[in-house]
């Protein structure tokens, strides 16, 4: 293995980083939006937002993204093979951030709610002055968590063709005979993104307490 | 629609993968709880270097995607003169990946457990391995239910990217039936199908044994 395979090595982890950060950019906001139709019962909405989080959760991300690409062509709607691996990681984050996310919408204390109400705030803005800064708060930590899953779900996309960490370093093994080098880059490179994540997490954790001690 | 006829005629192969996926999620997980108790059991251990080890072991797995373990086993291990056939070396990789996320489950409801429980079984005399094993697994066991559910369902999932080193499970299934006949949203959707009755079958079966569990309380 030489420095070039490496450097193809690491072009692959930029690949799997701007993948993951579109779908996960893309995925929150959209998680948070399906949560807000459950949680605020809208009707038949709601049902819809049940139904697609039962199939998508349970449909493999290679599955998901063979029928992106593949299929969705045949009812009208062609996409380029990024595209349709941003839609398919995109889609899968979503249904577990919903879940989060409505997780954390359920057990935010009612009394707050009620004495906003009782304050005259309307809805959008109780939810963006009350709701919205507690529960990013306590949904961090299993957000945080779906994003490394969904680092590790990524190389799902090799099957649309695209070359990831995954991808690139199985190229270089097939290529010079030796798989055992790239597979060590590639474990390197993945765990460095995973703790990016983690530490990131840990960071903002640490600043919201020293922020809660400063309120105190 | 046409595709779903042409489906319906080639359901044959369509379910001879479904079969495989069902076979390789169940042994998977079977063999991963089975190893992953012991691990478990190492995780908790009273021994520094024996939790070092088990530690270092479900940390590795739980930075690696589980395709590269999967690419590891099956490219890999032939250069130190391992030789497996492509579904032997699925089965392993998704026993040796699970293996470390059951344990960590498994931990975590351990953890959970009351101190009074097992100061208790000291009491009666239980020591060591009889303790772990009368005192201590079984409410392990039932407060993990949900999370085994929840793993097990990621094995299903995790099953399908056997198909990139050409494993004849589902989704290869539903691929081949595809490239011969042109049919893929029917193929995919069928494949996405059974995957989601498996997934209720799962949940379902964890509802079940939690209410056991209760009424047994």
């Amino acid at each position: 293995m030489t420095w070039y395979d490496v450097y193809a090595i690491f072009q692959g982890a930029v690949f799997t980083v701007a993948i993951s950060l579109a779908s996960i950019v893309i995925g929150l906001p959209l998680g948070l939006g399906f949560a807000l139709i459950r949680w605020s019962r809208i009707p038949v909405l709601d049902r819809i937002v049940v139904v697609y989080v039962s199939v998508i959760r349970a449909s493999p991300a290679v599955t998901l993204a063979l029928l992106i690409f593949f299929a969705l062509p045949v009812v009208g709607i062609s996409m380029g093979a990024v595209t349709a691996a941003i839609v398919t990681l995109t889609l899968s984050t979503a249904t577990f951030n919903t879940e989060i996310w409505r997780g954390a919408l359920m057990s935010f204390p009612s009394d707050q709610l009620e004495s906003a109400r009782a304050f005259g705030m309307p809805r959008a803005l109780r939810f963006r002055r009350i709701v919205f800064p507690q529960i990013l708060h306590s949904a961090l930590p299993a957000l945080v968590n779906e994003m490394t899953l969904q680092v590790k779900s990524s190389p799902a996309i090799a099957v649309l063709g695209l070359v990831d960490i995954t991808r690139a370093a199985s190229r270089v093994g097939a290529r010079t005979y030796d798989p055992l080098p790239p597979f060590v880059v590639a474990l390197v490179l993945y765990s460095l993104i995973v703790a990016v994540f983690v530490m990131s997490q840990r960071f903002i954790e640490r600043r919201r307490a020293a922020e809660l001690e400063a309120a105190r | 629609m046409n595709g779903l006829a042409i489906v319906w005629d080639n359901r044959g192969v369509l379910l001879a993968g479904f079969a495989n996926t069902l076979t390789l999620s169940f042994v998977a997980a079977v063999v991963s709880l089975l190893l992953g108790t012991l691990l478990a059991m190492a995780l908790m251990a009273r021994a520094k270097p024996v939790r070092l080890v088990a530690t270092l072991y479900v940390d590795a797995m739980r930075c690696v995607p589980f395709l590269l373990l999967a690419y590891l086993i099956y490219y890999g291990l032939p250069s130190f003169g391992i030789r497996m056939s492509n579904w032997t070396s699925g089965l392993i990789a998704l026993i040796v990946y699970n293996i470390a996320y059951m344990a960590e489950l498994l931990r975590a409801a351990w953890s959970n457990l009351s101190k009074e429980s097992i100061e208790a079984g000291h009491a009666f005399g239980f020591h060591g391995l009889k303790l772990v094993r009368r005192i201590i697994l079984p409410p392990v066991f039932f407060a993990a239910v949900p999370m085994i559910g929840n793993q097990t369902i990621q094995i299903v999932k995790d099953s399908a990217f056997l198909t990139i080193i050409a494993v004849a499970e589902l989704t290869q299934a539903a691929m081949a039936i595809q490239t011969t006949y042109f049919v893929p949203f029917a193929s995919f959707v069928a494949a996405i199908a059974l995957y989601w009755i498996t997934c209720m079958a799962i949940e379902t079966g964890v509802a079940f044994v939690g209410r056991a569990a209760r009424t047994r309380q």
